[in-house]
């Protein structure tokens, strides 16, 4: 029994902490700080707060499959959509962690895999956090609980509002130096 | 006269005169295959020669012709030894004051042909390139009409043309655009030498420096050191313009006083001030020592210039050399290829300074103040040198006109009203 | 062995993670593009470097070993 709470609340856990790594990683674009605090907080937050999304992740997926009632085997856990019972919600949960490993190894291996690849598999990574919330809302374990409801919540609302953000202000995400050629309309960085 | 130049407005002339080998000895021969083999002789059997044509550009002692100066067997060499190689033929020539790559092309474009094939064969490559400026299309067609001419391995060459941007030509740039991309400088290594067209070893060379590796590949190193310089052997083509008599496109040995070379354009038009010696990325010299200089790179080093570009402009006593080179500051920030911070930031930065110095009105002294600190941020922090070029044109023009950088700090300009002299392009392309 | 630090201009974007965690080497400019001191990374400061190159969004520093 413990194994089957301990599943749900790793779960929930890791929706928390993708929901920060998404916010920061959009952050670490948008240049945005704490104030008071060094700009390189916020990308070495969303690496770490990351990593640790990774052990809660490792915790979530090794109960589920060690829990008897939850029915899911190793191979359903990391293959998307094999499972035998509620496949599809499983299968999110799968692809999501999928998708969370290509971005641990290509992040670690940064150097050697090349720019591009990194790139593109970050680009991947917007995919990570609607894919585990999908995944959790349906797979059902409490999901009438009102408190489960009220976490899911905030989170969408949250990531909403961090999207909003990264689409906005001219070509959010494109260098500086295009956007001064784009007509001098251009945040400037702030010198040392 | 020729008028096949596109490069400038006052179609530059071919000079006949002292070494023509680059050079049809009357600007009015016909170009056909025919009467290039009368002239030159066939090329000698290639195939399998290679290591003894490389031998041979080795005892020439032949450098690039491009701007950088670069011994060619050593190029040659580096590429050769990496197999499966390709050759670029670059006669982009994105200078706007240069005539003599466009001149030579038209004028000439069997022996830049007969180069490709002898620098092909030199580093085993199958696949060669003639690159040029979209806008030149004289030296197109007539390359594309020589081509067709010859048999054989010359039907493999293709012709590309490049969007007309002063840095398109540079070597990373040019295979960058040729491998499907921007014609923009990418950082390196690689070199193209290393990894360039289709990731192959690449062979980038100036035209006219293709053209006499035709010209040693029948004739050997010996005759081709036959004249000009001991460390700067054969011929060089040089474009001059501005205050002379006939602006035009020379061939010369390297190692005469420059005044020669502006005798042979019919003398100057009118009092010289200055001469700026080597295009926008060269440096101005007083009129006095510019014209006894020996025009060669020795010569020139001892007064803080090179050959660069290989072009020559006389500037007048009734023009402001601080306001033509403001103009030219301006026109080298926008061709800024936009990657690097402190080129898209710092070079109109500068070209703002130099604006406020040129315009002779408030703020000179705060403007010429600002221009020390602008370069020191400046100065090579860019993938390629545009930048340093550009600010090696400023530090010249503020140190040769430091007379009339006084007159503008006091509110004057000795020539307010000048007509602008050096060239820019007239529309931009993109960079695709 | 020693190191070396170079830019890339190109991918560089002026985020300044560097300039912070290898302030002796690293500085930025009026535009806040960063400015080497020094290209050769003096041995206590190896560690410092690879924080910085681990740090940079863009992988715009890099750190090369010189035999």
């Amino acid at each position: 029994m413990a194994v089957w709470y301990l599943m749900r609340a790793s779960g929930v856990t890791t929706t928390l902490l993708l929901t920060a790594v998404f916010a920061l990683g959009v952050a670490t674009t948008k240049r945005w700080h704490p104030s008071r605090l060094p700009r390189f907080v916020t990308v070495a937050l969303h690496r770490n707060v990351s990593l640790l999304a990774v052990v809660f992740l490792a915790l979530h997926i090794g109960t589920a499959v060690a829990d008897p009632y939850a029915h899911v085997g190793l191979l359903a856990a990391v293959v998307p959509f094999t499972a035998g019972r509620r496949a599809l919600w499983v299968g999110l949960g799968a692809a999501s962690l999928d998708l969370v490993a290509a971005l641990v190894v290509t992040s670690l291996l940064r150097r050697h895999v090349g720019l591009r690849t990194w790139r593109i598999v970050h680009w991947a990574a917007y995919l990570v956090w609607p894919l585990a919330l999908t995944h959790g809302l349906g797979i059902g374990s409490d999901a009438g609980a009102l408190w489960l409801q009220t976490v899911n919540a905030v989170c969408i609302a949250f990531v909403a509002f961090v999207v909003l953000w990264r689409l906005r202000g001219a070509g959010a995400g494109t260098k500086h130096v295009e956007r001064t050629r784009a007509g001098r309309a251009v945040t400037e960085p702030e010198a040392a | 006269m020729s008028a096949l130049a596109e490069r400038a407005r006052d179609a530059p002339l071919v000079a006949t005169g002292t070494a023509s080998r680059l050079l049809p000895r009357d600007s009015r021969e016909d170009i056909s295959w025919s009467t290039h083999l009368e002239r030159y002789g066939p090329l000698p059997p290639l195939a399998g020669h290679g290591e003894s044509l490389l031998s041979e550009v080795e005892r020439s002692g032949l450098t690039g012709r491009g701007g950088a100066g670069f011994p060619t067997s050593v190029k040659l060499r580096a590429v050769a030894s990496r197999g499966s190689a390709v050759v670029v033929a670059n006669g982009t020539e994105g200078e706007p004051a240069s005539a003599k790559d466009a001149v030579l092309m038209a004028h000439n474009p069997h022996l830049v042909i007969d180069g490709v094939l002898a620098a092909a064969a030199a580093v085993g490559a199958r696949k060669a390139i003639i690159a040029l400026s979209r806008r030149a299309s004289t030296s197109a067609a007539q390359l594309t009409r020589a081509l067709a001419e010859r048999p054989g391995p010359a039907q493999a060459i293709r012709i590309a043309g490049v969007p007309d941007r002063f840095v398109a030509g540079e070597e990373s740039a040019l295979v960058h655009w040729l491998n499907g991309g921007p014609a923009k400088p990418t950082f390196t290594p690689p070199r193209p030498f290393e990894r360039g067209v289709d990731g192959r070893p690449t062979l980038v060379q100036n035209v006219e420096t293709l053209a006499n590796i035709g010209l040693i590949a029948r004739f050997g190193a010996d005759w081709f050191r036959s004249t000009g310089t001991r460390s700067e052997p054969g011929t060089a083509l040089v474009t001059v313009r501005g205050a002379v008599a006939r602006a035009g496109v020379l061939e010369t040995g390297l190692g005469a006083p420059v005044r020669d070379l502006i005798d042979r354009c019919g003398g100057l038009a009118a009092p010289p001030q200055a001469l700026l010696m080597g295009g926008y990325f060269g440096s101005w010299l007083p009129a006095p020592v510019a014209l006894d200089v020996p025009l060669s790179t020795e010569g020139l080093r001892q007064h803080g210039a090179s050959l660069g570009a290989r072009t020559i402009v006389v500037l007048g006593r009734d023009a402001c050399g601080i306001a033509e080179s403001a103009r030219i500051t301006r026109y080298l920030a926008g061709e800024s290829a936009g990657q690097c911070g402190p080129c898209v930031f710092g070079l109109p930065a500068v070209a703002d300074a130099l604006e406020i110095v040129a315009s002779a009105g408030d703020g000179v002294s705060a403007a010429l103040d600002r221009l020390p600190r602008l370069g020191a941020q400046i100065a090579g922090r860019g993938a390629c040198h545009h930048p340093d070029g550009a600010l090696e044109l400023v530090s010249s023009a503020l140190r040769v006109f430091a007379a009339e950088v006084e007159l503008h700090r006091r509110g004057a300009c000795s020539a307010p009203a000048a007509a602008p002299l050096l060239p820019t392009h007239r529309e931009r392309s993109d960079w695709r | 062995m020693t190191h070396e630090l170079r830019v890339d201009p190109i991918l560089c974007d002026a985020h300044g993670h560097c300039a912070e965690l290898l302030p002796e080497l690293i500085r930025r400019d009026e535009w806040g593009y960063p400015i080497l001191s020094a290209s050769a990374v003096p041995v206590e400061l190896t560690e410092d470097a690879r924080r910085a190159v681990s740090s940079c969004p863009r992988m715009a520093l890099l750190l090369e070993r010189r035999d």
